[in-house]
């Protein structure tokens, strides 16, 4: 009897049941201090008089009162918005052949764009400045050949920014267009040519229109993360050329202007979010994380749909026209030509270095003259370098270890729940991906310069969690999606508990899983150079930081070694993500 | 049947002939001829991987042949790219647009042919009266039901009247209560435009259902063509016995020439129209044939080991030696013997139907 009505009481005591939403509290505490709060605070420092204390603005004042601000401000815009417009128009078709690929094809194929895409921004700019050179590869193709007989300017100008931003890009825009294509029903463009429409009219009326949400979100993604470049303009674009997050790197670095450089970060963030705002306007937010696009209705749907009859008309002819001029099997080869030349745009320049690594020239001459490995002999010789390399490697490790585990909870809390919030917590672990990187550093400068954090690992660490949290996400989202959660009830029927569950299914089962995000965690703190330059300080570099210090002060081949390591390093690792990710 | 096709003079309205697809080593569809008739209700019945829907996409040049001819009202077809064959085509999955309203996806068709506006709004109109969606047009295909959406797409293909409409198992999404629904659905449209339709199903109860006449496949070819009646009464083949309602198959053999047939469960006589040929085969018995008590054709014995009650009927199952089972359809009234009981159950000599 008493026994019977202790448990009663204990019962009635007990927590209420943990909704399993909890379980993303750690992640969204973390992102909360972390990245919302030193963004904020960045945004507010802006329009405060540093001096007094008091509201003011005269910082955006100063920004208004000469003309080279807003000039670096149109040129930012402009350069992100054609990167976004020339990433689109070449990356669709090559989105569009993958697509249609079996999907134990496209899976290899995929590596194409991949490689690219994880590739470090520092290694790909090297490589760019060394083909588009004064004595690059190019010119001394060129030149050899006799088709020039003075070097082509290709570098420091408008061509060569646009070049790095898009080979940077296009990655990115294959990449998030597609999910959407793929996931497009095929039989609607065969039941589009069963109706009677040609097979023009069935790609512009019906798969075109059914990939545009993916086409936008990629032209939204590539347009903020372009935003927020500095290091394609710093060393393929000249004077002119100057984006607004070098900019900032110059306030905080050399002028050592803190509320400046927060007026500017908080510019660049406004206009992210207008553009966020915009595209919500058009074509509604949730389409970025794959939920059901709206479909307007009214006068701009139809008149949507009119432009795509039109187009549909337009390349029906030209289509014929071409078939008539070039034969049906020509034009049959025209989009695996084009996609292969376009992989070879992503991946060649990169491959170049290689070669380069192994040089045993002075100089950055291609072809090398000789091969040796002094080099490398040179990089492992220099403690400057290992210490780099190593404290890379730590910082990765560790900050892999945190982004899985946050990761790995937010997903699994995702997953289980059913609420209507469970997309809006999506959405804001994927906030950093989306948010300039040059934003985030800034403000995470001023966290930890109060907190002491400046020049430490734990600093850096912190930074490239806060980077690396989307990655794990959305990796192990992908997972859990598929995962079958009454494989969690059958064991909790049999008497595991919730922990049991875990360590005893659900881990098991999502092992690939976990070890692809551990991964892409690990690839994006060890390219990480944004939060580097502004927290690690001093000598306590990382192997980005070194490199981009080196790239500034001179070009040599110890640079061209390193860039090896650093490819082959992050390759492998992508290679190996990609095989775990695929056996889940 | 509800009508009769036309006479053997007339052309046929869909001629396949020796069409066949092959994938590498993999034989999706034997070399196959078939001639469907202006009007008729043809069924392509098999199991999945029998080869119905690759012949289904051939004819409709989703896929390219291999070899063969597909001819379409006396004009060779095989070449002709699929939005110019004048085809109509109801998916498995309806494969409506999600992107347009009810009313677009069926004026769809009908804007690819460059009809002036008045005529494609009188026609989407008629078209949504006849499947009695007229106050859904201006709905999304998500917003309405599975059945709902079945009748949109069958619009969008009754709309512009192609001189043949493919179904691609248009009822398999469906529950039974609603496919039941749909069938007299289909039945209704098809008699109401005279239309050829091709129907692919899995479904024998659709098929029998639904068709005029029914293409059996199995192995990528077709194993027996014609009537549902022929069909259930006499199939040809141990496997369209079986694939088509109950059966009772008793394997067994036989000298060429001979009047009766040894199996394992007993020496039966063969039907007097069989001509037996070769060394062995089998004799199917349907279950509403099989009595209680010894008769003519033959007789087994066995132990009742389930009876279940479907309501008109009562279906009794018996295991014979070797683990073998016969199943007997009782009419209400008839005496219903007990679990466990020793049963004989006989058939009458000529009910009983001599098959490869």
């Amino acid at each position: 009897m008493s026994q019977a009505a202790a448990t009663g009481f204990f019962s009635a005591l007990r927590l209420p049941r943990l909704s399993a939403l909890w379980l993303a509290a750690p992640g969204l505490i973390f992102l909360a201090v972390f990245f919302v709060y030193p963004v904020a605070q960045l945004l507010g420092l802006s329009i405060v008089d540093p001096a007094k204390g008091d509201l003011s603005i005269a910082t955006y004042q100063r920004i208004a009162a000469t003309d080279v601000y807003l000039r670096v401000l149109g040129i930012t815009f402009k350069i992100a918005g054609n990167t976004a417009l020339i990433s689109l128009l070449i990356g669709y078709p090559l989105a569009y052949w993958l697509a249609r690929m079996p999907e134990f094809f496209r899976g290899r194929m995929l590596l194409f764009v991949m490689v690219p895409f994880w590739t470090s921004y520092l290694v790909k700019t090297f490589a760019w400045m060394i083909v588009l050179g004064r004595s690059g590869v190019i010119n001394n193709l060129l030149m050899g050949t006799g088709v020039v007989d003075q070097p082509l300017p290709l570098l420091h100008n408008e061509f060569g920014v646009m070049v790095g931003m898009v080979h940077a890009m296009v990655p990115l825009a294959v990449m998030t267009m597609l999910p959407v294509m793929i996931g497009i029903d095929r039989r609607l463009v065969q039941a589009a040519q069963t109706l009677g429409a040609s097979p023009a009219h069935a790609f512009w009326l019906v798969y075109f229109k059914l990939s545009l949400p993916g086409v936008t979100a990629a032209g939204l993604l590539v347009f903020i993360s372009s935003l927020g470049f500095f290091i394609v303009p710093a060393f393929l674009g000249g004077r002119r050329e100057t984006m607004l997050a070098q900019l900032i790197i110059t306030q905080v670095q050399e002028l050592l202007n803190w509320p400046f450089a927060g007026a500017l970060a908080a510019m660049m963030l406004a206009a992210a979010l207008l553009a966020c705002w915009i595209y919500d306007r058009l074509f509604g937010i949730s389409s970025i994380s794959g939920g059901a696009a709206q479909e307007s209705r009214g006068l701009v749907r139809n008149a949507g749909l009119a432009i795509l009859a039109g187009l549909a008309t337009a390349s029906a002819m030209l289509a014929r026209l071409f078939r008539s001029l070039f034969g049906r099997a020509a034009c049959a080869l025209a989009l695996p030509v084009f996609a292969w030349i376009l992989i070879g745009f992503l991946v060649l320049p990169t491959l170049l270095v290689i070669p380069l690594g192994f040089t045993s020239s002075q100089f950055l001459d291609f072809p090398p003259p000789g091969y040796s490995l002094r080099w490398f002999q040179t990089y492992l010789d220099s403690p400057l370098w290992l210490q780099a390399t190593l404290r890379s490697f730590l910082v990765a490790f560790a900050t892999a270890l945190l982004a899985t585990c946050i990761g790995g909870f937010a997903a699994l809390a995702l997953a289980n729940s059913r609420t209507r919030w469970g997309g809006l917590i999506f959405a804001f672990f994927l906030a950093p991906m989306i948010v300039p990187r040059i934003v985030i550093a800034v403000g995470m400068f001023y966290l930890f310069a109060r907190l002491g954090l400046i020049a430490t690992d734990l600093g850096l660490v912190i930074g490239h969690t806060v980077l690396a949290i989307p990655f794990a996400v959305v990796t192990l989202s992908a997972v859990l999606k598929t995962y079958d959660q009454r494989l969690d009830q059958a064991a909790a029927t049999l008497g595991a508990n919730r922990f049991r569950t875990l360590t005893a299914v659900t881990v098991p089962l999502v092992k690939g899983g976990l070890i692809a995000a551990f991964l892409f965690s690990f690839i994006t703190s060890f390219d990480e150079l944004t939060i580097a330059i502004f927290v690690s300080g001093g000598i306590k570099t990382t192997l980005p930081k070194q490199m981009w210090d080196d790239m500034i002060l001179q070009l040599n081949p110890t640079l061209a070694a390193v860039s090896v390591v650093v490819f082959i390093v992050v390759t492998a690792l992508l290679l190996i993500a990609e095989r775990f990710r695929r056996s889940t | 049947m509800t009508m009769n096709a036309p006479g053997g003079e007339a052309p046929p309205k869909l001629l396949v002939e020796g069409l066949c697809k092959r994938y590498g080593a993999t034989t999706a569809l034997d070399p196959t001829s078939l001639a469907v008739r202006e009007g008729e209700f043809l069924t392509l019945l098999g199991p999945s991987g029998s080869g119905k829907t690759t012949l289904l996409q051939l004819i409709c040049g989703l896929v390219d042949a291999t070899e063969g001819r597909v001819v379409i009202d006396g004009r060779d077809q095989s070449r002709m790219p699929v939005h110019q064959r004048d085809i109509g085509l109801v998916f498995q999955h309806y494969a409506l647009f999600p992107h347009l309203t009810v009313a677009e996806n069926i004026a769809f068709p009908l804007k690819m042919r460059g009809r002036p506006s008045a005529e494609v709004a009188k026609r989407v109109d008629a078209a949504l009266g006849m499947v009695h969606l007229g106050h859904l047009a201006a709905r999304f295909p998500r917003e309405l039901s599975g059945g709902q959406q079945q009748r949109v797409a069958l619009a969008r293909c009754f709309v512009y009247q192609p001189s043949i409409i493919l179904m691609d198992e248009p009822l398999g999404a469906l529950d039974k209560k609603l496919r039941e629904h749909m069938q007299i659905e289909i039945k209704r449209l098809h008699r109401e435009s005279g239309a050829t339709i091709v129907y692919v199903t899995h479904d024998q109860e659709e098929a029998l259902a639904l068709s005029d006449r029914i293409c059996l496949m199995n192995h990528a070819r077709i194993e027996q063509l014609g009537s549902p009646r022929e069909i259930y009464e006499r199939p040809r083949t141990a496997f369209a016995a079986d694939f088509i309602g109950i059966s009772n198959i008793f394997r067994g053999t036989f000298a060429t020439g001979a009047s009766r047939i040894e199996t394992p469960h007993g020496s039966f006589a063969l039907p007097s129209d069989a001509t037996p040929v070769g060394e062995g085969g089998a004799l199917v018995v349907r279950p509403e044939h099989l009595r209680l008590g010894a008769a003519d054709g033959g007789h087994v014995t066995g132990i009742v080991a389930e009876i279940v009650y479907a309501g008109s009927e009562t279906r009794v199952i018996a295991t014979l030696s070797e683990g073998a089972t016969v199943t007997l359809r009782l009419q209400q009234g008839e005496t219903v013997p007990e679990l466990g009981q020793q049963i004989v159950a006989g058939w009458p000599r000529d009910k009983a139907v001599l098959v490869s």
